[in-house]
């Protein structure tokens, strides 16, 4: 379980969490939706130690963050930001290998070997296991980093908008990927999503930010509605219900 | 108004300037017509004070110039390649033709010195990205490359000596019959006063410019010409005076704004005023020894440049 | 990214290959050189010739080494492939310290003092001037490379015109006792401090050893990293005091020395075409060994012409630097 209490962060005078408190069961997908600016990859890097909050507290399983030791946190929970330019050149096997540092400081035994194959099996890499990232598509880089945080066999993966600079079809192949993983390997994923869509299909819960608060939070019937999604995003949406699943519609 | 007061104020460091200095002088003694104060008067302090105020208020008129045809607020001749390229061309000179008149030097280090600046435009153009902080950078860099060039032509030739007199702005050499070349820079300066319009709209990009019936590429040419004549009359005469050209124009533009004309009166002076107070400074911290003036703004300038750089980061963010 | 694409391998098996043998060949260059430098030319007692240039040998290889693993430290932590200790300053943090130390003490003072001594109290200043420095300019918020570059390089310049104002304002008979400290060349290395530069190197460089997958985290930038379990502040502080503690001991033997690094840094790089520390840091170090060893052999026994090395190595330094920095410097 994730809880933060009061999170506080501002750059010089704009707020961009205020007062935060908020509690994540084990388990699921949640994604964390809202404009532009509503503090969602803040909220993100601040859960995942990137980021100092200005005050409050965030805990893992009753455990300060602040206070643990890195590599005992790194091994409860990844975290991927959505720009991952690397200035080492590596091959996506090398890439993968690293998730296995936390475990085993660069040495890698025989069980690091089984989670890195798997963890590009997972995400069908094994054909790619020996090419430079450099040599990469952007969606089977991604897909590569995810890899590494699979690796890493963490209880919890935080996500930064995983689907940005996706196609529809790898955008697709990641969702399912993400859900078989939470399924099968009873993950428990955090993630910043721009797409309310993809949000709503495969979301457990959703939280909606704005302007630094949390300001609705529920299952995805409970939040793609017209009144709710009115309140975060200041517009006029309206919500259709396809196959038991609803979509909201922006677009004319 | 307001720079009638800066004048007096330029003016009374001025009186200050003749008075200090390592043999004392008196008021009373140069009434009575003492012929020993007199000589040192006419002889040492009226040039070193005249060579401060014209060699200050002319690099950082070339500063100002500088920054408006290059469109950069970092750059001026010590961090373009310009002052370390017209001491190139001094030592070459010295090497080849020792015995040449200086004004002959001073023209062979100008070209250098438009050389230098021909080459950091050169490069500048090739860089992919123009970003504010690259620039001077690259100048920086280049000017460290020229000055490995020149330390390596004069330790061969055995001329350390001189090329050091050209790195450290130093006054204390400066007499009468070997500061007057000085006239020139500040008659180049001038020029640049004249034609500041021209230069205004040159600043404004080559596009804008030529839309507005300006033959760009000729007065960037001017520009950067006066910039290297005044360049290499200052190297040649007092030595590198580091960053001035820099911070004065940049401490002027954020009182006053941008306007090339109305701001030129105001960093001749403050550029000159600096200089001075920098000088006096130098020859009294440590008297009997002096400290000399390219150091002291050597440590202002860059730090000035360092503030200027920061503030830049704390508006951005 | 692009034209670099093309000289680097394209399979970890030729990558591999790649970096042996660049190790194998800078080895083997080195070992040449080094025979020549101690034999080339030499006249009267072969014993006497041996030890003599076997200290400056020592020296050379002490100060390659330091030069060019801090640089590749340095630009680990500092995530770009640009900023050398030399060009941010450190070295002048250096030479400004010790100036100081001799404005503050008096040189009648210090020269009562253990030269080993000495040396521990320039090094501490220094160490704790720049771990106050870098946590200041690397620790705070991103920000970006240029702004950063920028700021590294005027402030080098700003603490070289205040150690030097600082020796201007001293007493000419303690300028001499400083400039006697700090002036050192190529040629000319003292015997105490070299004892003492060897013992730090060797220390620094047996806890890289013992570190180099650690330093491999640190080399994915800072999100990876701490994803991965690494304290950044802790490792980026500590990596960056053993720099000073490099810097010290090159700087301390021989002079500032700006774009050395760089240029050993930038060669090892192209050499083996891997960021493994494990590969880079050995490479740079002999790239950098090569240089001095047999830049100094070419100018001293075939040119005949002493000590002008830093000048020539400084020129094609600053050179390589402005080809990265026109080639975009990518982060």
């Amino acid at each position: 379980m994730i809880e933060t209490r009061a999170l506080r962060k501002s750059y010089g005078s704009s707020l961009v969490l205020d007062e935060v408190s908020l509690t994540l069961p084990r388990g699921g997908i949640t994604s964390i939706i809202g404009a532009n600016g509503a503090g969602k990859s803040t909220l993100l890097s601040v859960i995942s130690r990137l980021l100092t909050a200005d005050s409050g507290a965030v805990s893992i399983d009753s455990q300060d963050i602040f206070r643990a030791a890195g590599p005992e946190l790194a091994r409860k929970l990844a975290v991927l930001r959505q720009d991952n330019h690397l200035n080492a050149r590596l091959t996506v096997k090398e890439l993968v290998s690293f998730g296995r540092y936390p475990h085993s400081k660069g040495r890698l035994t025989p069980a690091c070997r089984e989670a890195v194959n798997h963890a590009m099996t997972w995400l069908d890499l094994t054909a790619l296991s020996d090419r430079f990232l450099d040599q990469l598509s952007g969606g089977q880089r991604q897909r590569a980093f995810v890899a590494m945080t699979l690796a890493q066999e963490t209880d919890y993966i935080l996500l930064d908008e995983p689907l940005n600079n996706l196609d529809m079809k790898n955008a697709r192949a990641m969702m399912l990927t993400l859900r078989q993983a939470v399924q099968a390997l009873q993950k428990t994923v955090v993630m910043v999503l721009h797409d309310i869509n993809f949000a709503s299909v495969h979301s457990d819960r959703i939280i909606a930010m704005k302007a630094g608060r949390v300001i609705h939070s529920g299952t995805p019937a409970q939040i793609i509605t017209p009144a709710i999604l009115r309140d975060v995003y200041d517009m006029e949406i309206t919500v259709q219900e396809i196959d038991g699943h609803r979509f909201a519609f922006y677009y004319g | 108004m307001r720079l009638g007061l800066a004048f007096l104020l330029v003016a009374a460091l001025a009186a200050i300037s003749l008075t200090v200095g390592v043999s004392g002088l008196s008021l009373s003694r140069l009434l009575a017509g003492d012929g020993r104060d007199w000589l040192i008067l006419w002889e040492s302090r009226v040039p070193r004070t005249l060579a401060l105020l014209l060699a200050g208020a002319s690099m950082a008129i070339a500063g100002l110039l500088m920054q408006i045809v290059i469109r950069n607020r970092f750059v001026e001749p010590s961090t373009t390649g310009t002052v370390e390229a017209a001491g190139l061309g001094l030592l070459v000179m010295t090497l080849l033709a020792p015995g040449a008149p200086v004004i002959v030097k001073m023209a062979v280090g100008a070209v250098f010195a438009l050389g230098g600046t021909g080459l950091f435009l050169l490069v500048l153009r090739r860089v992919p990205l123009r970003d504010q902080m690259i620039v001077p950078l690259i100048g920086i860099i280049l000017t460290g490359v020229l000055h490995a060039a020149t330390t390596f032509f004069a330790y061969r030739a055995d001329l350390m000596q001189t090329v050091l007199a050209w790195t450290q702005g130093d006054l204390s050499g400066v007499l009468r019959g070997r500061y007057e070349l000085l006239w020139l820079g500040a008659a180049m300066a001038a020029v640049a006063w004249i034609a500041a319009d021209r230069f205004t709209l040159a600043g404004l990009g080559r596009d804008m410019a030529t839309s507005l019936g300006l033959a760009h590429g000729r007065v960037l040419a001017l520009g950067l010409s006066i910039v290297s004549g005044v360049t290499a009359v200052v190297v040649v005469t007092v030595g590198i005076i580091p960053f001035l050209g820099l911070i004065v124009p940049n401490l002027v533009s954020l009182a006053l704004g941008d306007n090339m004309r109305r701001a030129v009166p105001w960093v001749a002076v403050s550029g000159a005023g600096l200089v001075l107070a920098c000088d006096i400074l130098g020859r009294i911290l440590r008297a009997p020894y002096e400290i000399p003036v390219g150091t002291i703004l050597g440590v202002i300038g860059s730090l000035t440049f360092l503030i200027l750089i920061l503030k830049g980061r704390r508006n951005a963010a | 990214m692009q034209p670099e694409a093309r000289i680097l391998p394209v399979t970890p098996a030729q990558s591999e290959t790649r970096a042996q043998l660049a190790l194998i060949l800078l080895g083997g260059g080195v070992f040449l050189a080094a025979a020549l430098f101690m034999t080339l030319g030499a006249r009267g007692s072969w014993a006497f010739v041996l030890q003599f240039r076997g200290m400056k040998l020592l020296g050379l290889i002490l100060i390659a080494h330091a030069v060019a693993v801090s640089t590749v430290l340095f630009q680990t932590v500092t995530a770009n492939r640009i900023l050398t200790p030399s060009i941010m300053g450190f070295d002048a943090l250096f030479v400004l310290s010790s100036t100081l130390l001799i404005a503050f003490m008096g040189s009648v003072q210090l020269s009562g003092l253990d030269p080993r001594l000495l040396f521990a109290a320039r090094l501490i200043v220094m160490t704790l001037f720049s771990m106050a420095l870098y946590r200041w300019l690397f620790l705070g918020e991103e920000q970006s490379l240029h702004r950063l570059l920028l700021t590294g390089v005027v402030f080098g310049i700003f603490l070289r015109t205040l150690a030097e104002f600082v020796q201007r304002m001293l007493d000419p008979n303690e300028f001499m006792v400083l400039s006697d400290m700090l002036f050192a060349s190529f040629t000319k290395i003292d015997p105490v401090l070299m004892g003492i530069g060897w013992a730090l190197v060797l220390a620094v460089t047996l806890w890289l050893a013992r570190n180099l997958a650690r330093l491999d985290v640190i080399g994915l930038g800072r999100p990876v990293a701490v994803n991965l379990g690494i304290r950044w502040r802790r490792d980026v502080l500590l990596v960056l005091a053993l720099v000073s503690v490099l810097v010290a001991v090159s700087t301390a033997l021989v002079g500032p020395v700006t774009f050395f690094g760089l240029l050993a840094a930038s060669l090892a790089r192209l050499a083996v075409g891997t960021t493994r520390h494990a590969v880079l840091l050995p490479a740079a170090s002999l790239t950098a060994m090569l240089l001095l060893i047999g830049g100094q052999t070419l100018l001293e026994r075939l040119f005949a012409f002493n000590t002008a090395l830093g000048i020539v190595i400084e020129f094609f330094g600053g050179v390589v630097f402005l080809i990265l920095l026109l080639k975009g410097g990518r982060r």
